[in-house]
């Protein structure tokens, strides 16, 4: 049996007031349990705090109710002070008398008795509480980062810049992402190269900082701080410590013909293939779809070019175990494919192509060598329609496109307008548009640049159809502002295709047990407050893998995605919240529903040996909380058939204690 | 009634067992009278062409007792399952009950089974036999020298009056062909009392309810209630069998248990079919069911295995609390 | 003497985040609400276990009200999803018992919102004292 000792505040008049604290306190003497009961002007006062340690030494209390102000206001408080009285924090309970009872009941008499009543559930709760430990844990200090563009790229330079380790983990053969794509970058105009390459060059040469290219990430096991990985490092058949990416091989490999992937196919690469110029690591990669001495054996003519000998056509996949204390997801966006928008006749026409295609064939290292010109005959094209919103704010059209706006077509369209009037003053350029969304630091300016100064033909309104005829591309539009239809004779149809998670994301969520929405985005713990962390503790999130973003908000999510690591990698010791689910393994049944309902991937199973009754033994599938991960919402409590789950600190019996002292 | 006979299935159980593919089976062995079927652990083929028994009241769903023996065995376990049962062992794996490996399953048809109650009321007590001949069943009881000739049909059991499907959704082999689901009215009862108002319905269920005397037959023939330890044995969890202060799960321990396998429960009847005071319990079961089918679209436990059950599982876009009762067929 | 005029007993589960929150802010801002109504804290409205509304009826409470955080904002991301479907399918079968639909509810209520959370007392408390005393989950057996 417990000792509890009951201290009713008078909160000055704010509970005095309305509440008859005399008779709270006396009223609370004769409850189970309690041994002493007194109350005193400010309970939180030096002098109240005084008053309860000395109650705890003179009566031998093992347990305390604080009849006060609300718990979320002083709970800290008097668990501090348990805490210096030598009892453990949590056997304090507090019931809520002023907020929740003195403040909005305006008759003494009414009011004495619902604090006497609180009062009650408190005690009866108390008297159920256990003594709660919170757990610890160690964190490895080093961070895993997936995905290495933009947002992978500056989460892991600021991580390392405090001192840590990272690693980085690229599915590509370099970093760079798709930043390293683009040409030029808004409102700016800076060259995207410019700023970007520098960056990777710094992550290359960062002694702290790991790059594990044309790399995987296969499973994850383990929770906040103790994360254990698995990297699948695909065999690129070079050997990256010795590639000095002369490029040599590149050069003299006779399979030519290979669609170029940085260059969204529009142009060829040779089956050992560099990426491009600036690509980090700079190290040759063979495709093996297309090597012929891979496929056959016939060839091996990088090999013999290849001064430094890097050429291993017997490389294998690889397989890396690293631990982890944090890890972040960026793993970025892809436009969506245009194969469902047959109205805008991409399939049919090479002269009709996406915005990211246009930015390779606008960029100096491109395809055409930054010639602004027509993929069908070379030619340079005279009048260009961007249409807008292609795929995205699609309410109707939910199997071909996505509901959401993708936020950054808006501005790289005006972007792409301004630099074609600015470079080719022949050119026409109308851009169709649902709206026009220009909510950033100069955006707007930048818009109306684009419109006044340099002449783009805005028009409120959708393309319908665009019709291949000869060497023109008929374009069938409404101006909804002039109310008529618009017939455009156009060279170049450039598509603002909608832009959707990498399809790496899904079974990376998985494996990480962290929540998405019905987009596959990744969900933030919390949407306005915790925006850069996932639900999952020690998951978090960096760039376009939860939403769409443009690169300043993608800089500053990384790098804000970046100090909650390094606050987490400085801790040498994780301390948890006790109030924790738990387990019974005598009463578990191994169901899996809590597993199935727990937002953090805190349960798993074992396989656990019983004694029996009749001294045989059987093995049992038995849930396992781990409490470092466990924040103690208790779905987990109500989704267990048999009881065996239990939330501490909040027990199926305090509450139900409660709920028998409130309805007597 | 049935198309399978006792013999064929002595005969497969027989093969298995000699082959050594299983080390047991479990079927139905006689009870008291011919009615009372009682399921039976045969570990030698002696055994089975002794006691085995197969008739039109072996209606016990084995499904739940792999949990207890398919751990005991040494090798695998025979288990006979008709098409009703196969969704509670499904069911039953998918909570990772027991061990597949460990099983035996021989899906055998199934025409439906009788309800002794119901063959009571047409012979009255002091039945001494029962046996099948073709389409009807022929009972001798104490009062007649002469067997009274009933119609099969007419005693059949609810669950199989508006059987839900003859598809085997588990089986290692199957004895006849594969059976459809099928398009039953199993929710017209749950219809009825919806469309009845607050005074009817609580009329109807006082009525059923206060006959129950508490021997917890519906929870330990149900195959969704296999806790290791039940939440009414056990003494904290507030709503135990014995304690003295209060009659709260006296009353609402039907809600409990309903509500425990809500989303779990296959339907298979079984709690209807043991209670000895006939009260019609798998009525709060399918309220459920069709609750769950209307609400978050037609889910069928035990269809498949792995599959999450609804109150596990949520969309953004369900329905509130209070939307539910605009659904109903009154409320006014 | 007055009349002893009936006053329902109210049992009101508030989640740590956001409903409780919401509640103190009432008091803040002096919302009077009947006292009538006790608050039980939980860290979830998924800590609510059916089984504790259940014994409160048991236990003479006249109406419970479990109020948690709007959806897409719960603390734990997804708590207040299960109790939605929790809640929906056992309010349905107590009034598939005929037991009064009105004595249960489910109210979300932000942090912000004391002004809701006092509107939502008084309204619940004077439906539930237009019921009348919860007799039906205490006479469902052995009453004939």
């Amino acid at each position: 049996m417990q000792r509890v000792g009951v201290f009713v505040c008078w909160c000055g008049s704010n509970i005095a007031g309305t509440v008859d604290v005399e008779a709270v306190s006396e009223a609370l003497k004769s409850e189970p349990g309690v041994v002493f009961s007194t109350n005193y002007q400010y309970m939180c006062s030096q002098a109240g705090q005084d008053m309860i340690k000395d109650a705890v030494k003179e009566h031998n209390l093992t347990g305390i109710v604080v009849c006060s102000c609300s718990p979320r206001m002083h709970e800290a408080t008097f668990r501090k002070t348990a805490a210096a009285a030598g009892l453990n924090p949590y056997m304090v309970e507090i019931a809520n008398i002023r907020e929740q009872c003195s403040w909005v009941h305006k008759d003494v008499l009414t009011g004495t008795e619902k604090a006497i009543i609180l009062g009650k559930a408190a005690v009866a709760k108390v008297n159920l509480n256990t003594p709660l430990i919170p757990g610890e844990s160690p964190v490895t200090k080093r961070a895993l980062v997936i995905g290495g563009g933009i947002a992978g790229i500056q989460t892991a330079l600021d991580i390392a810049d405090a001192g840590f380790e990272v690693d980085i983990v690229e599915k590509k053969p370099t970093i760079g992402g798709k930043m390293a794509q683009l040409d030029k970058t808004f409102p700016t105009l800076d060259c995207a190269a410019c700023i970007l390459t520098p960056k990777m060059v710094d992550v290359a040469q960062n002694e702290k900082i790991r790059i594990f290219s044309y790399s995987e990430v296969t499973e994850v096991q383990g929770f906040v701080g103790n994360f254990d990985v698995t990297i699948k490092k695909n065999a690129r058949y070079v050997k990256e410590e010795i590639c000095t990416g002369c490029g040599a091989c590149v050069e003299k490999c006779p399979m030519k013909k290979i669609p170029n992937e940085f260059n969204l196919g529009m142009d060829n690469r040779s089956a050992i293939y560099i990426p491009f110029a600036q690509a980090v690591p700079k190290v040759a990669t063979i495709d093996p779809n297309a090597c012929n001495m891979l496929k056959n054996g016939k060839c091996g003519v990088c090999s013999k070019v290849c001064a430094a000998g890097a050429i291993d056509y017997t490389q294998k996949d690889e397989y890396i175990n690293e631990k982890y204390g944090a890890i972040v997801v960026a793993t970025g966006f892809n436009p969506i494919s245009m194969d469902k928008f047959d109205e805008f006749a991409y399939n049919q026409s090479k002269d009709v192509i996406t915005s990211l295609e246009f930015e390779r064939l606008t960029n100096a290292a491109g395809p055409s060598a930054g010639k602004l010109v027509r993929p069908s005959d070379g030619k340079h094209p005279h009048t260009i329609v961007f249409v807008q919103c292609v795929g995205s704010r699609c309410e109707s059209c939910a199997e071909k496109g996505k509901e959401y706006c993708s936020k950054i077509c808006c501005m790289y369209t005006a972007k792409h307008a301004m630099l074609t009037r600015d470079k080719y003053p022949d050119t026409e350029v109308y851009v169709f548009y649902i709206d026009v969304r220009t909510p950033g630091k100069n955006f707007d300016e930048f818009y109306r640049r684009a419109v006044e100064e340099y002449g783009v033909k805005y028009v409120k309104g959708m393309v319908g159809k665009v019709t291949p005829e000869g060497d023109k591309l008929k374009v069938q539009a409404s101006d909804l502002i002039a109310n008529k239809q618009l017939h455009i004779d156009a060279d170049l149809v450039v598509l603002a295709a909608a832009i959707e998670p990498d399809k790496s994301a899904r079974p990376l969520a998985t494996m990480l047990t962290a929540s998405m929405d019905t987009n596959d985005f990744f969900t933030e713990a919390h949407p306005k407050l915790r925006p850069v962390e996932s639900p999952t503790a020690g998951v978090f999130l960096s760039g376009a893998c939860q939403g769409p973003k443009d690169i300043p908000e993608t800089v500053s999510q990384a790098g804000a995605a970046a100090s909650k690591v390094i606050g987490l990698l400085a801790k040498d010791k994780l301390t948890g919240n006790p109030c924790v689910a738990n387990s019974n393994e005598l009463m578990c049944n191994g169901c899996s529903s809590c597993a199935n309902v727990c937002p953090y991937g805190a349960i798993s199973y074992e396989d656990k040996e019983f004694r029996m009754p009749d001294r045989t033994t059987k093995v049992r599938r038995v849930a396992v909380v781990n409490p470092a991960v466990c924040q103690g919402c208790g779905a987990c409590t109500v989704a267990c058939p048999s009881g065996a789950m239990d939330l501490k600190g909040f027990a199926n019996s305090q509450i139900m204690a409660e709920v028998d002292a409130i309805c007597k | 009634m049935q198309k399978i006979t006792r013999d064929q299935l002595v005969s497969k159980a027989s093969e298995l067992l000699s082959n050594g593919t299983v080390c047991c089976v479990l079927g139905w062995g006689m009870g008291e009278f011919d009615y009372d079927v009682t399921p039976t652990v045969f570990n030698t083929v002696e055994e089975l062409n002794n006691g085995f028994v197969f008739n039109d009241f072996c209606g016990a769903n084995f499904s739940k007792y792999l949990v207890s023996k398919a751990a005991k065995c040494d090798g695998k376990i025979l288990v006979l399952l008709k098409p009703c049962d196969t969704y509670s062992f499904n069911q039953l794996l998918t909570e990772h009950r027991f061990d597949r490996e460990k099983v035996y399953v021989v899906g055998i048809p199934c025409e439906g089974m009788a309800d002794v109650s119901k063959v009571k009321a047409i012979c009255g007590e002091g039945i001494l036999a029962i046996s099948s001949n073709g389409d009807n069943i022929n009972v001798t009881t104490l009062y007649d020298e002469n067997p009274i000739v009933i119609n099969a049909a007419d005693v059949l059991a609810e669950r199989c009056v508006n059987c839900k499907s003859k598809k085997h959704v588990a089986y290692d082999e199957l004895l006849g062909d594969e059976g459809e689901v099928i398009e039953s009215n199993r929710f017209d009862e749950v219809a009825r009392l919806e469309a009845m108002s607050a005074d009817e319905r609580f009329a109807f269920w006082q009525n059923e309810l206060s006959r129950c005397i508490r021997c917890n037959a519906c929870r330990d023939a149900c195959p969704a209630c296999t806790c290791e330890k039940c939440v009414f044995d056990n003494p904290n969890s507030g709503v135990e069998n014995k304690s003295p202060a209060n009659s709260f799960e006296e009353k609402l321990f039907h809600i409990i248990r309903a509500y425990h396998v809500a989303g779990r429960c296959t339907d298979c009847g079984e709690c209807s079919r043991v209670c000895p005071q006939n009260i019609p319990l798998h009525l709060l079961n399918r309220k459920f069911i069709k609750d769950i089918n209307e609400f978050y679209g037609d889910y069928q436990a035990g269809e498949e295995v792995g599959m999450r059950a609804p109150l596990v599982n949520y969309t953004t876009e369900d329905l509130e609390p209070g939307e539910v009762f605009d659904r109903g067929a009154d409320n006014a | 003497m007055q009349v002893n005029e009936y006053k329902p007993l109210i049992v009101a589960f508030c989640c740590n985040w956001c409903s409780y929150a919401g509640a103190d802010l009432a008091g803040n801002n002096r919302l009077a609400y009947p006292a009538d109504v006790k608050i039980i804290r939980v860290p979830c409205s998924c800590r609510v276990n059916p089984m504790f509304i259940l014994r409160a009826f048991q236990r003479g409470a006249d109406g419970v009200i479990i109020c948690g955080c709007h959806p897409g904002d719960c603390h734990y991301t997804s708590g207040n999803y299960y109790t939605r479907r929790r809640m929906a399918a056992l309010f349905s079968m107590l009034d598939y018992l005929g037991i009064e639909k009105e004595r249960t509810r489910v109210e979300w209520v932000s942090a912000a919102e004391g002004a809701k959370f006092a509107a939502t007392m008084n309204d619940f408390a004077k439906t539930v004292a237009s019921l009348g005393e919860n007799k039906r989950l205490e006479d469902l057996r052995c009453k004939k």
